[in-house]
């Protein structure tokens, strides 16, 4: 690799927990013109350009693992310091203060909210709505915001992305919300941005091309940040 | 509520995409890799590769096949066929899997779908079951592609399967597999309304009716469709490269049609159900 492809190329860390497939995380950073590392090594989270958190699974356990890695600190820091940041469904979860995931567990606590089960209802007509919500569904703006500066530029409103999940996000602070999706007769928070701190609670790794943009939205902020 | 959720269920035998009809009489239609590229360009929702033969380690194995595709293709990616153990769901997770579909070895160890749900997370677990209609109107589930009777009726295995951990069910009428007929819609209806998780259904799409049919009448959260859109792309990926190795070819050879279904696009149905008021991505 010449050291111009090189430069354009970030480094992206993929934090390992040991929770969630992150093969198809790594293919989307690949195709998107990352350069993706795997790692569980404070270190590398430190020199890495942009800082990925995936995560499938519980988040009591989740929370667990990454404080016994020694990794919470560090990722609140580069959070704080304004490095880039993509929070993927659990990793969106894991940023809120709580979650009430089978108990009280805390958060990271860089998002005001809670994390809270999704409930079973009755959906369009008469037809139950399931637990866990699994597939694709339509992201709008929440009133008064744009996607433009944002991981959500230059996608249709209404988009479809791919969810899979039976918890979601409060956000306390509705300034913080980028994205919403319907459930039932209710919205919940279907992305979060701050800065250069974004999350989502679908998977863009899974959903298709309008998902991959997300990523090489990623890869602009990486590169207008130097 | 997601949109309607379609998925392509591609039957691979060796480094073939098959389709039979009753799960049986497999003929070869081409390769899984280019049908399965040609889904995702087509706007296809999800896949599943589901191995009839279980060839999970062998030479041009599932594995391979999982690995390249998963690296081009970026929607969900489930994988059945003859997986046994937390060993093997673990190699086609690394493989590139999103989820797997587990049949055979649930029934005979309940306590798989338990282990696998913790181990994995409930969303990566699938269970799939294959149910033949009897006599008295009760549903049996069967296995090895609708060939081995279990005595297990498969509504309240569906009941237990979500209470061990189960994401998903995908329910497949064996009766109506390969038919073109439509899907059982009293099935899928009884599973549906017996587990709060989502239900796939299977077997029988012929027309784009069926499928409207599945979600409206059926419950269905997602559809398995085969037939239906695999003779529509035949003419677009199927038959090239070499097919010494494995299976029947004879259709490949003759390209009469298939009678059974009419054959549709992937847009076409969708626009059929966006018709009906129902949510297509």
């Amino acid at each position: 690799m010449s050291a111009v492809e090189k430069a354009s190329r970030p480094r992206v860390a993929i934090v390992n927990f040991g929770m969630g497939n992150l093969f198809s995380v790594r293919q989307a950073c690949l195709r998107a013109g990352l350069e993706p590392s795997i790692t569980s090594k404070k270190a590398e989270l430190l020199e890495a350009d942009g800082v990925i958190l995936p995560g499938v699974g519980a988040f009591g356990r989740a929370m667990e693992t990454l404080r016994e890695q020694g990794l919470v600190s560090v990722l609140k820091d580069l959070a704080a310091a304004g490095r880039p940041f993509m929070g993927i469904c659990l990793g969106l979860q894991l940023l809120f203060d709580e979650s009430i995931e089978f108990g009280r567990h805390e958060g990271m606590a860089i998002f005001a909210g809670q994390v809270v089960r999704l409930e079973p209802g009755i959906g369009p007509a008469g037809r139950p709505l399931k637990i866990p919500e699994i597939g694709w569904k339509p992201l709008r703006p929440p009133s008064g915001r744009g996607w433009d500066g944002s991981l959500l530029e230059g996608l249709p409103e209404g988009a479809h992305m791919y969810f899979v999940h039976s918890f979601h996000a409060l956000a306390a602070k509705s300034e913080s919300v980028l994205a919403i999706t319907p459930f039932g007769d209710m919205n919940y928070c279907a992305a979060v941005q701050q800065g250069r701190l974004f999350a989502c609670q679908f998977h863009p790794e899974r959903s298709g091309p309008v998902g991959l943009k997300v990523y090489e939205n990623f890869r602009k902020m990486i590169l207008s940040g130097r | 509520m997601a949109a309607v959720r379609f998925i392509a269920r591609l039957d691979v035998k060796g480094p073939n995409l098959v389709k039979g009809v009753h799960l049986e009489g497999l003929r070869v239609l081409g390769k899984p890799e280019d049908f399965a590229r040609h889904y995702y360009e087509n706007g296809i929702d999800e896949l599943i590769f589901m191995d009839v033969v279980a060839s999970l380690y062998g030479r041009n194995s599932l594995l391979d096949i999982i690995r390249k595709t998963s690296s081009e293709i970026f929607i969900p990616l489930s994988v059945g066929g003859g997986l046994r153990s937390i060993e093997d769901i673990r190699a086609v997770l690394a493989a590139g899997a999103d989820k797997v579909c587990l049949n055979t070895a649930a029934i005979a160890n309940p306590e798989l779908v338990r282990e696998a749900s913790r181990c994995f997370g409930s969303s990566t677990i699938v269970v799939s079951i294959e149910a033949i209609r009897q006599p008295d109107g009760s549903y049996e589930a069967y296995t090895d592609n609708g060939r081995q009777k279990t005595g297990v009726e498969a509504v309240g295995w569906a009941r237990r399967a979500a209470e061990l951990g189960a994401g998903e069910i995908m329910i497949t009428s064996v009766d109506r597999e390969g038919t073109g007929q439509g899907y059982d819609l009293a099935l899928t209806k009884s599973v549906a309304s017996a587990v709060d998780i989502p239900v796939i259904a299977c077997g029988g799409a012929g027309r784009k009716e069926h499928v409207g049919d599945a979600v409206t009448q059926g419950w269905a959260n997602a559809v398995g469709v085969a037939s239906l859109l695999h003779y529509n792309v035949l003419d677009v990926v199927g038959g090239t490269g070499s097919y010494e190795e494995e299976g029947n070819i004879e259709y490949l050879k003759g390209r009469r049609g298939f009678s059974h279904v009419e054959r549709s696009s992937l847009g076409e149905i969708k626009e059929y159900l966006r018709g009906l008021g129902l949510e297509c991505r």
